[in-house]
């Protein structure tokens, strides 16, 4: 690190005293080069925020008043009826209330039975000695890259035929046993603990499982934070798993709700559904910006450590 | 590392008391999973091989029928084919331009500039947001007639813009246009690539005279490409796996004339609402087949164009 620097100092050092004649420019062109970056930096975060922005302006319309406006109204100018939000979610036609506890149930579930499965597993692939170690760890990569359509027939069968069918059993007892992907991010980051507590706990005489629930788990707790958003943006966003197992409006999950009403939006009151979406989307992005660096931390690890 | 080596190998030949109580943790840690590799995915993988060679209708007994699944899939199902084309199509058109954006994006997110973290946040955004909302933004503002996207294009001289899912041509264009909204999601993924790359390199190349052109084709370019063979993996998967966007925009059916057919909406079709299980199973083992193929052509010629650190000719 040490060495980085000083060759960082000497860099600078060297271009001060070479450059001298032509700083002027190389300020200028890279004043050019800042006013441009910023510009293209600010029309894509314009092609981002406007379409939120119309979404935002829709939903606050009173019913019968036309959404689809020329020019289109990119943010709320004239209407402001918030109402909107608390009619979309006490109205018979679309129960959100009810849609949101659903999802806020299956999501529950996965969290805790994603952390308690693969915390477990991931103890064990980072801290035990065991034999045929290896092989279940390539085992647990190879699961990692099948794709979970092909399980999709099968597990619908069982799941059937067990008298699973529309309940959410089948959306959540499988998180209690594991995930392949979330195994890995939690043992990548176990590993990282020094070796020498578990020996010192050792002596001390604590048992594997104390070792574990008392020094490993705490000091995992960034990625363990990690998996809790991963699973629940996850579970929150998921349609093709519900759309499989539930078949009761009253089971439905906020994806499927919102996915069933957009498709008989014919004559649909615009501004009910934007007013459902834009509910939709604030969990996963107040979730996003509270653990933020932490998550883009983690795609980091996962993506390139791997 | 090596006396290491020898005590663990050493240990797997005799082991002791406790080592043997090591193990017996380590598996007892290990069984939840354990018990889900076995029920819920060798099982079902066991299962999906058998299904594909019957016929079976939910509420029927399963018939044997051999390879015929795969006879008709491959040439009668139009279907089928329909939906491998739309796929292959999405594909051609969104990866590498998803790739080349993300990239881009990523450069830009990766330069020194104040209330640079305010950016990054808004343009990762819809990267968190589900199918469904996306797909019912979008929906409103691709209106052929009263959207906001034609609007645009009108006012930008285009007298005819594209009918977009009202057009059999233009309904995967749209869905392209749809996923570029997120494209944040892969530029994180290439941001992280970028700020691996140890920064002596480029004060090295700094020393040598190499200018802002060269510094990213002799050391961004080739310490990048491992993140860019990530990157093109996981989108080329996804691409096989288009489903919640499809869905809300062109419903199960597949929109116009079927031309959101993507591959899992007609297997879920098929399984789902026709009740097809067998049938259902057989395309999606050809669809892991297709899958498996791609991925390991990708790796093969892989050698040639992805760098690792710390291989000499690359430095």
């Amino acid at each position: 690190m040490g060495s980085t620097n000083e060759a960082r100092t000497h860099v600078s050092h060297l271009r001060a005293r070479g450059r001298v004649a032509r700083r002027r420019s190389v300020h200028i062109g890279s004043l050019i080069a800042r006013l441009l970056a910023y510009g293209v930096l600010l029309g894509l975060s314009t092609f981002i925020l406007l379409p939120i922005g119309w979404m935002l302006a829709a939903a606050l319309k009173p019913d019968l008043t036309p959404v689809f406006t020329q020019p289109p109204e990119w943010w709320p100018t004239r209407y402001w009826y918030w109402e909107n939000f608390v009619r979309v979610m006490s109205s018979d036609a679309i129960p959100l209330l009810r849609y949101i506890l659903n999802t806020s149930l299956i999501a529950a579930g996965n969290i805790i039975g994603t952390l308690f499965s693969c915390s477990l597993a991931a103890f064990a692939f980072a801290r035990l000695r065991f034999r045929r170690s290896n092989f279940l760890f390539n085992v647990l990569i190879i699961t990692m890259l099948i794709p979970w359509q092909v399980l999709m027939v099968p597990q619908f069968l069982m799941f059937f035929k067990m008298g699973w069918y529309g309940t959410y059993l089948p959306l959540i007892v499988p998180a209690f046993t594991g995930n392949a992907f979330f195994i890995f991010l939690i043992r990548q980051y176990m590993r990282t603990i020094p070796k020498d507590l578990d020996d010192a706990a050792r002596v001390d005489g604590c048992s594997y499982f104390q070792i574990f629930w008392w020094i490993i788990l705490p000091l995992s707790t960034p990625a363990l934070t990690v998996c809790a958003v991963f699973v629940f943006i996850g579970s929150w966003n998921d349609l093709l798993g519900p759309l499989i197992y539930l078949d009761t409006n009253s089971k439905f999950t906020i994806a499927i709700g919102l996915a069933n009403l957009a498709q008989r939006a014919g004559n649909a009151q615009w501004n009910l559904l934007m007013a459902g979406n834009l509910i939709s989307i604030i969990p996963p992005v107040v979730v996003y910006f509270l653990v933020q660096k932490k998550l883009i931390g983690g795609i980091a690890s996962v993506g390139l450590k791997g | 590392m090596n006396v290491e080596g020898q005590r663990r190998e050493g240990r797997r030949q005799l082991p002791g008391p406790a080592a043997r109580h090591e193990e017996r943790v380590a598996y007892l840690f290990l069984l939840p999973w354990l018990i889900g590799l076995l029920v819920f995915w060798i099982g079902p993988i066991v299962a999906s091989v058998i299904l594909s060679m019957t016929d079976w209708y939910i509420v029927s007994s399963p018939t044997w029928v051999g390879f015929s699944n795969y006879q008709e899939m491959l040439f009668e199902d139009r279907q089928f084919w329909q939906s491998i084309q739309v796929t292959l199509k999405y594909t051609l058109m969104s990866v590498p331009l998803y790739m080349a954006a993300g990239l881009g994006l990523s450069l830009l997110l990766n330069l020194k500039l104040k209330g640079m973290n305010v950016f990054r946040t808004i343009l990762f955004v819809p990267a968190v947001l589900s199918g469904v909302a996306v797909a019912i933004l979008w929906v409103s503002l691709l209106n052929p007639d009263v959207g906001a996207v034609n609007w645009v294009l009108r006012g930008a001289g285009v007298a005819n813009p594209p009918r977009w899912l009202g057009s059999p041509t233009w309904a995967v264009p749209a869905m392209v246009i749809v996923g570029l909204w997120g494209v944040g999601g892969g530029a994180i993924i290439y941001l992280a690539g970028l700020q691996n790359i140890p920064p002596p390199l480029y004060e090295a190349a700094l020393l040598d005279g190499a200018g802002p052109w060269q510094r990213f084709r002799y050391v961004t370019w080739p310490m990048l490409t491992p993140t860019m063979l990530f990157v093109l993996l996981t989108s080329l998967i996804g691409a096989f796996q288009v489903f919640d966007v499809a869905w809300v925009l062109g419903g199960s059916q597949g929109g116009i004339g079927g031309s959101l057919r993507f591959y899992l909406i007609n297997l879920w079709n098929q399984g789902f609402r026709n009740g097809r299980m067998g049938y259902a199973s057989a395309l999606a083992w050809v669809l892991v087949i297709v899958a498996a193929a791609v991925i390991l052509a990708i790796f093969r010629t892989s050698g040639r164009w992805v760098y690792y650190e710390y291989e000499p000719e690359k430095v």
